[in-house]
């Protein structure tokens, strides 16, 4: 049973990589605005990009991650082909982690061109590969696990962008990306504590610039997987609302 | 005792306290062609998306073959097959690739669901389409495709909504024809339409839905057999006059008239009077009677004689939606 629903979640993951993902303007995009952004920020201070190189990567996981999450289960609703999923004999979190996997991978993969990017042209601490890579794949997980919570939430696909770029935008500037959490006021730090690119930003400084973070690697870690399961179970009920409410 | 391939026990469902089902009960035998005819919002749709797992009920409950499809899901999924409304395959996907696809939904094994997906494309005349991506199919390609789908994994049970709606004439009756096809290989078929005749063509039992209630059941036959045999005049004229259906209907002792083309479809209880005024009445219209008979009901008749719908109305419906 376990082994059939992990073969069905392939499936899905591997049909939405195949039909929205592994796309040429996609992956274009995906290769394209790491480089811009690596390229700009040098260009303002050279000496300072090397520190913000984590937060840029948590940031490229979380666009990359919630984009096409958000546009693929959106526009499936649309067009009746989450449905036809819901017609098939999976539970609805085989098809839930079905549709958060394929987001999981897309977010990762550019997350992992712009590591190693990075590594070519900064001085990145390789000690700590193992924590950056399981950061990396739970910063993944909670972004799009967010983005599926966003999309089963809403009907339309620019209702859904809209929402996230009510989420996204705010997150990069309240979660430690461009500005260290400690010198944010305490306001703003608290409603940072709620967002997951703040677990992402810190544990990623801390295992690639091998400075202190303002938590321990393993409490990000924790924190990102909390985040992950609380949106996926939030995206369970928005499915089962939606059950009982058509 | 076998179960009933589909039973459905005080079904409800309520939408914001509009209730779009008032507590129905019906039952499908194994291997029938079951129709569940009623005009657009009657219920039809929501009947069978409860049914099929796609909704859930406000009350009551559906069992597939004594299995109960809120508690057993997954089961029941597993030995249905269904075609929506609207043909909901991926328009990104090849012919072929969708069928691959749900077969991989269903658990087939790789060299089983290749096989299958080839022979189905076979029998649905799909063949030499199967690299063509779904979205530039014709509608009635899709509908053929998206009825091979359902039958990828050979469910016992297949629910066929609305099968026929926005296609031409020929590919309805390709459509048709399959449905037989399908039905002498054993599988049982649940049908909602809003189409009569096609109900009559293919249907052994059918359930007239209205505003949620189930007001009759029965076979196509028995349900005919609810009007009296010799209250229907049919008269064939040689103008087409849509004002004659009101004029008509105010004459004595004439029920309901139906106006279709150059016939008119008369429902008396005293047809020797209706005999006696109409034809003046006509001749006072302009209008020449070509030829006048009895007739046997259809189940168009009996669906006007049991629900008092306006049948113009179903088929205005019918075009609106397709």
């Amino acid at each position: 049973m376990f082994r059939s629903s992990l073969t069905k979640t392939y499936y899905v993951t591997l049909k939405d990589l195949k039909t929205y993902y592994l796309k040429p303007p996609l992956i274009s995009w995906g290769i394209i605005m790491p480089l811009a952004l690596v390229f700009a920020f040098y260009l303002k201070n050279p000496q300072g990009i090397r520190y913000i190189i984590p937060g840029l990567i948590g940031m490229v996981i979380l666009f990359g991650s919630t984009s096409m999450e958000g546009v693929v289960i959106t526009f499936e609703k649309r067009v009746g082909t989450l449905e036809r999923l819901l017609l098939a004999p999976l539970s609805k979190k085989t098809l839930l982690l079905g549709k958060m996997m394929s987001g999981v991978i897309f977010g990762l993969l550019m997350g992992l061109l712009f590591l190693v990017i990075s590594f070519f042209m900064f001085k990145l601490n390789t000690q700590k590969l193992g924590e950056t890579l399981i950061l990396m794949i739970f910063s993944a997980t909670s972004s799009a696990a967010l983005g599926m919570f966003v999309a089963s939430s809403v009907k339309e696909v620019f209702e859904a962008m809209t929402l996230f770029n009510f989420f996204r935008f705010p997150m990069i500037f309240i979660c430690g990306v461009f500005i260290p959490l400690e010198a944010m006021p305490s306001m703003i730090k608290y409603l940072a504590y709620f967002l997951p690119l703040t677990y992402s930003v810190d544990g990623l400084r801390i295992s690639l610039l091998n400075q202190p973070g303002v938590f321990p690697i393993i409490l990000n870690i924790a924190l990102l997987i909390a985040f992950t399961l609380f949106f996926f179970w939030l995206s369970l009920i928005m499915l089962e609302r939606r059950l009982r409410q058509e | 005792m076998e179960n009933p391939a589909i039973e459905v026990r005080n079904l409800a469902k309520s939408f914001h306290g509009f209730w779009a089902i008032k507590g129905i009960s019906f039952s499908v035998h194994k291997g029938e062609i079951f129709g569940f005819l009623g005009p657009n919002g009657a219920g039809k749709t929501t009947t069978l998306r409860i049914i099929t797992g796609l909704s859930r009920a406000t009350k009551g409950e559906a069992y597939v073959f004594g299995h109960s499809v809120s508690e057993e899901e997954i089961w029941v999924k597993e030995h249905i097959g269904v075609v929506p409304e609207i043909s909901n395959l991926y328009p990104e996907l090849s012919v072929l690739d969708n069928l691959i696809f749900i077969g991989q939904l269903y658990g087939l094994p790789k060299k089983e669901r290749s096989k299958r997906a080839h022979q189905l494309l076979k029998d649905f005349d799909l063949e030499q389409k199967r690299n063509v991506l779904f979205a530039k199919l014709s509608k009635g390609m899709k509908r053929r495709l998206t009825i091979a789908a359902a039958l990828m994994h050979k469910p016992a049970i297949i629910f066929l909504d609305e099968p026929t709606t926005g296609l031409d004439v020929a590919s309805s009756r390709h459509l048709r024809l399959l449905i037989k096809k399908l039905h002498q290989s054993g599988v049982t078929i649940f049908l909602t339409t809003h189409n009569i005749a096609e109900a009559e063509e293919l249907c052994q039992r059918i359930a007239i839905i209205v505003k949620g209630k189930i007001i009759a059941l029965d076979t196509t036959q028995a349900l005919k057999q609810k009007l009296p045999a010799d209250n229907l005049l049919l008269i064939k004229i040689d103008k087409i006059d849509p004002s004659l259906k009101q004029k008509l209907s105010k004459l004595p002792e004439v029920k309901n008239v139906i106006l279709e083309d150059y016939l008119i479809r008369i429902q008396s209880d005293d047809l020797n009077s209706v005999l006696s005024t109409i034809p003046n009445f006509l001749q006072q219209e302009r209008v020449k009677i070509l030829s006048i008979n009895t007739s046997t009901p259809s189940l168009e008749d009996a669906f006007v004689h049991l629900t008092g719908l306006d049948l113009e109305l179903m088929k205005i419906d019918k075009e609106m939606k397709s």
